[in-house]
């Protein structure tokens, strides 16, 4: 069995030192720039609110919307964790774009041969066994990679140990249907930009209920509609067949007259 | 009868040229220099213009599959003459999406993916296969037309042969994705605006096509109705009116049902740029139409049935670029405004329709059923009645017998 990985990002122990940031983009061979905002060549960044700092980058949901509403398969889900995506599959629809309720992916619009680029959660380094750059770059302990079920008992027991040091909620825990990244914070996370309404369902549930309903109109539409073909075809039968009676009715008795 | 004078585009020609040129360096740049530089589409807003376009392209081609199952599946048989331009329509309509979806998409060069590539789980998916397989049952109801043409006689009953499947088929497939493009947007019930945003959509999207696509055929009717002799018996054209009007009604009791259910009579009755978008779209393209087509009077009348499809067509515009664009702003707070670039690239390709249209009605027989009487029309769903078809009698199957004036007219008088 395949533990699933997750990182804790405790918003209260980052200090805001960008480590995570420098670390992603050394390993993802990106321009070392300080961003704070997701972009092409940032991965993950973090963004202040008052004096709290957010790190942000893909939450690799564990029903993710991006990867159901990808039409080629570009994007796919493993069971460890990453959502990885291959822009050789990409048809450039950006339907993850408008589809993630993280707005997480970012578009390369510039380019002809576009692709998009978003936190890959180093699954590379998942496949020695390593932690992920950002959270072995992490000095603080703001970041902490791990197994899921783990970090989940870890982060409720930061939240009952310290009692009004966190909001009683770990975001990421069911949000979406849960996510790979879990986020502890001292304030609501509404006030840190989080959508806090999206709700506990997966978003590709939304869609399935339509898709589902495909074969049913396929077959029992196809049957319903030859039926109806024969009928209205067998009245015109009945008809045609009825006038032509009447006509050779009428015909032979003229002839025996 | 007084006849209607529709205006005559003196300057259309010029005009379809400079617009396609324009659009074809457009279309240039868009591939040379890449979707960002040449629109304004962003990763906040990254479908525009383009998709709304393909919303309203695919919706007034949903002619197509009504009149096809109406005539051919229901033996509505008196509505024939309007299976040709429907069929037309649909072909050109599905051409042209296809191509502004290749256009839109930012690896055009990747365009077959989908083909070798599924994921069940992809409304896109679905789609995309949806306009293929419909794409190619409308090229094979569309080819006996041009076959005859060129007197090539046998190919035609091989595809009259297995016609009635294919029909059945796309009517289907019509089904599918017409409410499939409303089904795109059940993803993004957080971004989308409530008054739009409904579980009801890809049900809402198919209803409205059927009246989008029905105006669509009686605007052209009465367009191509040459010297003032209609095309189709103003009885029949009341009563695709009458569907329509039924179409409009069924949508609206619908929308505003679901609406209120889901708690959306703020949303509704607050002043916003949202809520004049929403009741724009509802009063011009349903209320009002639906109004006008309840008399009888504006039913016979070729200007009253032309603006209230007319309304019926802006209206389902307004409601498509709504969902695709308008809806859209208000998460996160960001706005969108086509470039020139996507505007022109759409109205060239829009040209490219109706001259395509204007082109193929005027060479091959799509409006000239009557006077073609052209015996290998769809023998072999009605191979029964072939006979019937050739004998003169066959009129007295149509209820235009029943209207003097009308028949008068069908038959040039």
């Amino acid at each position: 069995m395949t533990h699933k990985k997750a990182m804790l990002i405790d918003i209260s122990l980052c200090v805001g030192c960008n480590a995570c940031q420098a670390g992603c983009k050394e390993e993802n061979g990106l321009p070392p720039n300080e961003e704070k905002y997701l972009s092409l060549t940032a991965y993950t960044a973090l963004s202040k609110y008052n004096d709290l700092y957010v790190r942000r980058m893909c939450q690799h949901c564990d029903v993710p919307t991006c990867v159901s509403v990808c039409p080629v398969g570009a994007l796919t889900k493993s069971g460890v964790g990453p959502v990885s995506y291959d822009g050789e599959k990409c048809i450039g629809c950006r339907y993850c774009l408008q589809a993630c309720p993280f707005h997480v992916p970012k578009y390369e619009w510039s380019s002809t041969k576009p692709s998009i680029r978003k936190c890959k959660f180093c699954p590379n380094r998942l496949a020695k066994g390593r932690p992920t750059a950002c959270a072995e770059a992490c000095p603080t302990g703001a970041t902490k990679f791990g197994d899921r079920d783990e970090l989940l008992i870890e982060a409720a027991r930061r939240i009952n140990a310290e009692p009004g040091k966190y909001v009683t909620r770990i975001y990421g825990e069911q949000d979406v249907g849960g996510t790979s990244m879990l986020y502890l914070s001292p304030v609501p996370f509404e006030e840190l930009g989080f959508d806090s309404r999206l709700g506990k369902i997966p978003m590709p549930m939304l869609t399935m209920s339509a898709l589902s309903k495909v074969p049913n109109v396929l077959s029992v539409g196809g049957v319903l509609l030859a039926g109806i073909w024969w009928i209205t075809n067998r009245r015109t039968e009945v008809q045609a067949h009825e006038s032509a009676l009447k006509q050779g009715k009428t015909q032979p008795q003229e002839d025996d007259e | 009868m007084k006849g209607l004078r529709l205006p005559h585009l003196t300057g259309w020609r010029p005009i379809a040229t400079i617009l396609i040129l324009a659009g074809i360096l457009a279309a240039v740049a868009r591939f040379t220099l890449g979707l960002g530089a040449t629109t304004n589409l962003s990763d906040e807003f990254p479908w525009g213009l383009w998709i709304g376009f393909d919303f309203l392209g695919i919706g007034l081609a949903a002619s197509g599959f009504t009149i096809v199952a109406a005539v051919h599946l229901f033996h509505a048989e008196e509505y024939e003459p309007i299976v040709r331009p429907a069929i037309l329509t649909a072909f050109i309509g599905y051409l042209l999406v296809v191509l502004v979806l290749i256009i839109d998409l930012g690896r055009p060069d990747h365009f077959w993916h989908p083909l070798v590539m599924w994921n069940p789980h992809s409304v896109m998916c679905e789609i995309s296969w949806c306009l293929m397989l419909y794409t190619t049952v409308l090229s094979l109801e569309f080819a006996p037309i041009i076959l005859e043409k060129f007197h090539i006689h046998s190919p035609i009953k091989w595809i009259h042969a297995v016609s009635l499947p294919f029909m059945i088929f796309g009517v289907l497939l019509s089904t599918l994705h017409q409410s499939s493009f409303g089904s795109l947007y059940l993803i993004v019930p957080n971004r989308l605006h409530a008054l739009w945003y409904t579980p009801l959509l890809p049900v809402l999207f198919f209803i409205s096509c059927i009246a989008s696509g029905l105006s669509m055929i009686v605007l052209e009717s009465i367009i191509f109705s040459r010297d003032g002799r209609p095309f189709l018996p103003t009885r029949l054209r009341a009563n695709l009116a009458k569907a329509i009007a039924l179409a409009l009604a069924v949508y609206f009791v619908v929308r505003i049902q679901d609406l209120l259910s889901r708690g959306g009579f703020r949303d509704m009755t607050t002043l916003s740029y949202y809520s004049v978008a929403f009741w724009g779209e509802l009063l011009i393209g349903f209320v009002i139409p639906f109004a006008m087509l309840l008399f009888e009077r504006i039913r016979v009348s070729q200007t009253g049935l032309y603006s209230a499809s007319l309304m019926v067509v802006l209206g389902f515009a307004f409601n498509r670029m709504n969902t695709a664009i308008t809806g859209l702003e208000h998460y996160p707070s960001q706005t969108y405004f086509p470039s020139i670039i996507e505007i022109f690239i759409m109205l060239g390709i829009t040209a490219c329709g109706f001259c395509a249209f204007s082109f193929i009605a005027e060479r091959l027989p799509i409006f000239r059923v009557e006077e073609s009487g052209d015996p290998f029309h769809h023998e072999a769903l009605s191979g029964v009645q072939e006979p019937l078809s050739e004998s003169p009698e066959c009129e007295d199957l149509r209820p235009s017998q029943a209207d003097p004036i009308s028949r008068a007219q069908l038959h040039g008088g």
